[in-house]
């Protein structure tokens, strides 16, 4: 990769995201507002009372009295200075809910991801080197179970065995409340919460990145360079980690990349049935209460990660495979 | 449970006061300090300042941290709270009310008369439609002295002493509202009551924890030190929470009816369906009769005929709650036990639908209506199931449709759908829970006014007499003859008397004391 490049390409690459993000922003306006119902209404439905005064009030705080176009406008203005507007319906700034929520769904998110990644790779790698043989049966038969499996059923079924029958771990929750925790017993309590839920979310993935890997591991052993290598008499456990891995890892990269871009709300299901305080949650619920400015700012942060993630898998391909070059 | 103290309060409430400390006497339980008490709220409510958001949720927390003058017991007698005692004029205008002395705000201020007029004047006023529906009609709120209030009504309205309760008219500190945008104003993020726990910390998704207000006025009350509400959005999560004792109560929809079962069977739980009387929420298919055949009334009597209400009580909602007899419930005053609604009988609702020439075709369909379901989760699904079989065996086709509550509120507020299920609470008197679905003033494009578009100038007539007469007498008399229109015309088939389960940990005590159950303060609860 030619460095001197990089600058030039980076900035290119911006400027097609930032066109793609605002573009995102103005459809998911309009497909929220599409959405029958306004909060107003939800909030009086939920109360169990209204009357036309009530319903005004609400629509005027919440600038709904507004034309639409006028409720854009405002918005985009918003978020061109990073303001991404108030939740009116909860009385917070979005900012603030999202940072909220936000390092909780990443923790999450963020341990399934290396543990999928760590675990699945090297079940398929494992698999690869001892293909046809019971051990590699074992591990396709296991992933290709995790691949099929939904994943709050999964959930259901750890919660059964790991709290309720032999109640070691929690069966809700990211930390315990009401109890004083300090240094490690703290991150030793959380860890013991993070633990069915991320094996939950990670799951899955561990499948994938398993499959993946080992069908392009078997590709690349195949070829000529691998023969090469071990016909110069290079030691086994070399050849697979530095001729044939390297090589095998670029679909593994790429999904990857898919998957860290789906870090910020790709894990509803999961924060559900855990009740995890994640981001996905807070967007199921806006979503329901169209609380259309906590939603917008959910779209919002996902799709610069999506955008962003895209880049970074990018970059690594040129890193991991000299062939590749980045280019405009 | 001093009974001395209790002797002080007024003549009205000591029957009842006094026979829940002999019950607990009797049983040889004594209350215990100390102790944490861990429990689910659901949803997550947006805003947890009672008045400001008036959610199921809001008011079950909310009423820890705020009280109202009175308090109801089951048959909906009040009983004293912040007020000790209360008067009414005999020409039914004037309600004074005289407060607990050295009650204070969790901010330190003692709460006086002057918080007492500017919360029901003022705060409820502008933020509460409900309650503006009925305070609208004081004349004068008086601040006759630091602890004693009145309020002078314009004419005399009966149901007047049931607008007291927490839910309804919490007392909120005049001191943090006064000059500001009510539902703006920074105390609403930080709510400040009289209650016996104050708010501490809510993690949005995660938790609220309320702990023991130290200055509460009763002394040595509350018993438990803290109360914590997790968030917990999956309803079998919420379950295994309960049966592993991560949490000792669940309430309102927290239990799924159909997990209602294995609950009762686990010894160390207690499944509670009593505290529910103070709303009396009534479930009912709810009938567009601007959509044909709907307004006519031999059809709406043939779907009434036509639906098993005891079948929707014990086997979807597993007998918690009631097979509904009327347009009032049974826990609501003025209620009248002979006026019953069509009973379940399929054949007279073939003939009541052959009379109205509604013939059956080939696939013995009479009439195709759309119907949709309730989204509040997995049993009004059922319901909406249970139900198109059941009209399907009168030749009633009802087509099913799924939204989400949005799209419910929006559709149902416009008079954009043919059935559906509704529920609302009556708080204890027709005049108050009752007449809005049902009075031909109040057919509006909003939620819970008479959307069906029923109209019947004898049943208004009869709403505003019961509402307007100062006699109970009076009031029985109207509110029983309009009940006999009524199941007889069927402007919406009602079907169940709600309640919701409270389920909880045995060691707990006290958690249902009053007809608001749930929304109690919990001063006195404590684990034994």
């Amino acid at each position: 990769m030619e460095l001197s490049r990089l600058p030039a390409f980076l900035l290119a690459r911006a400027v097609k995201a930032a066109v793609v993000i605002l573009a995102i922003v103005v459809c998911n306006f309009f497909l929220i507002h599409a959405a029958p119902g306004d909060p107003a209404s939800i909030i009086a439905g939920q109360s169990g009372a209204a009357d036309a005064k009530f319903l005004a009030q609400l629509r005027a705080q919440f600038g709904l009295d507004q034309p639409l176009y006028v409720q854009l406008w405002l918005y985009l203005k918003g978020v061109l200075t990073l303001d991404l507007g108030f939740s009116h319906r909860q009385q917070v700034s979005v900012a603030a809910l999202l940072l909220d929520r936000l390092p909780a769904t990443l923790l999450l998110t963020g341990a399934a991801f290396v543990f999928a990644i760590s675990v699945g790779v090297a079940m398929g790698a494992l698999a690869a080197r001892r293909v046809g043989t019971w051990g590699d049966s074992i591990i396709t038969i296991l992933a290709l179970t995790f691949y099929a499996t939904p994943l709050f059923w999964v959930g259901l079924m750890l919660v059964l065995l790991f709290s309720v029958a032999l109640e070691w771990l929690p069966s809700f929750g990211m930390a315990s409340v009401g109890v004083e925790l300090h240094g490690i017993a703290a991150v030793l309590d959380v860890a013991k919460h993070l633990l069915l839920p991320g094996l939950t979310l990670g799951l899955f993935y561990v499948a994938v990145y398993a499959r993946l890997s080992r069908a392009t591991m078997l590709e690349v052993a195949d070829q000529d360079f691998v023969k090469t290598a071990r016909a110069k008499g290079v030691p086994e456990g070399r050849i697979l980690r530095r001729h044939i891995l390297r090589n095998a890892l670029l679909p593994v990269i790429t999904f990857a990349g898919i998957q860290a871009g789906q870090l910020i709300g790709g894990s509803i299901l999961v924060e559900t049935v855990f009740a995890w305080p994640g981001i996905g949650r807070l967007a199921f619920e806006a979503l329901l209460a169209r609380d259309y400015q906590v939603l917008l700012g959910v779209f919002f942060c996902t799709s610069v990660m999506v955008v962003l993630f895209n880049l970074i898998t990018d970059l690594l391909y040129a890193i991991v495979d000299p062939r590749v070059e980045v280019a405009r | 449970m001093g009974i001395s103290r209790r002797g002080l309060m007024a003549a009205a409430a000591v029957t009842p006061w006094l026979m829940r400390a002999e019950e607990a006497l009797a049983q040889g339980i004594q209350p215990k300090r100390g102790g944490t008490l861990t429990t689910i709220v659901n949803p997550e409510p947006p805003v947890l300042h009672i008045g400001v958001n008036n959610q199921a949720p809001t008011l079950i927390v909310g009423g820890k941290i705020f009280q109202g003058l009175l308090r109801y017991s089951a048959k909906l007698e009040p009983l004293p709270e912040l007020a000790k005692s209360w008067e009414v004029s005999a020409d039914g205008l004037e309600y004074t009310f005289r407060l607990q002395e050295n009650v204070k705000f969790h901010d330190g201020t003692p709460m006086t008369a002057e918080d007492v007029i500017f919360s029901i004047m003022k705060f409820h006023m502008e933020v509460s439609p409900r309650a503006r529906g009925v305070f609208a009609r004081i004349k004068e709120g008086v601040v006759v002295d630091p602890h004693t209030a009145k309020f002078i009504l314009s004419a005399p309205f009966e149901p007047f002493l049931l607008m007291f309760d927490v839910t309804v008219s919490a007392i909120v500190p005049k001191h943090l509202f006064e000059g500001q945008d009510y539902r703006q104003a920074p105390v609403v993020q930080k709510p400040v009551g009289t209650g016996p726990f104050r708010f501490v910390e809510w993690q949005r998704g995660n938790f609220i924890r309320l702990e023991r207000f130290a200055d509460y006025w009763k002394p040595g009350q509350p018993y438990l030190d803290a109360i914590i509400y997790r968030v917990v959005p999956d309803s079998q999560s919420r379950r295994l929470a309960l049966e592993t004792g991560q949490v000792q109560l669940t309430q309102s929809n927290d239990i799924e009816p159909f997990d209602i079962p294995q609950m009762r069977a686990r010894p160390n739980l207690e499944v509670q369906t009593a505290g529910w009387e103070y709303f009396g929420p009534l479930m009912w298919l709810e009938l567009n009769h601007r959509v044909k055949p709907l307004d006519d009334v031999r059809v709406r009597q043939a779907l009434a005929h036509a639906v098993n209400r005891d079948f929707i009580a014990q086997r979807l909602w597993f007998g918690i709650g009631k097979p509904a007899t009327g347009p009032v419930s049974s826990a609501t005053r003025f209620y009248d036990a002979s006026a019953k609604m069509p009973a379940y009988n399929v054949e007279t609702a073939k003939k009541l639908l052959d009379d109205a020439g509604l013939k059956p075709n080939a696939q013995g369909v009479r009439f195709t209506i759309r119907h949709m379901s309730l989204p509040y989760g997995e049993v009004f699904t059922r319901l909406a199931e249970f139900l198109k079989q059941s009209l399907r065996q009168v030749g009633v086709d009802l087509q099913l449709e799924s939204v989400d509550v949005g799209t419910w509120a929006q559709r149902t507020a416009n008079w954009d759908f043919d059935t559906t299920i509704n529920y609302l609470y009556q708080y204890g008197d027709p005049t108050l829970g009752v007449e809005r679905s049902y009075v031909s003033t109040n057919i509006k494009k909003i939620l819970f006014s008479n959307v069906s578009g029923y109209a019947n100038p004898k049943v208004d007539e009869l709403f505003t007499q019961g509402r307007d007469a100062a006699d109970p007498k009076a009031r029985q008399a109207a509110f029983s003859a309009v009940q006999k229109i009524l199941v007889e015309e069927v402007p919406l088939v009602w079907l169940m008397e709600m309640a919701f389960p409270s389920i909880y940990d045995k060691k707990l005590h006290n958690i249902i004391t009053s007809g608001a159950g749930v929304h109690a303060s919990f001063d006195d609860v404590f684990f034994a």
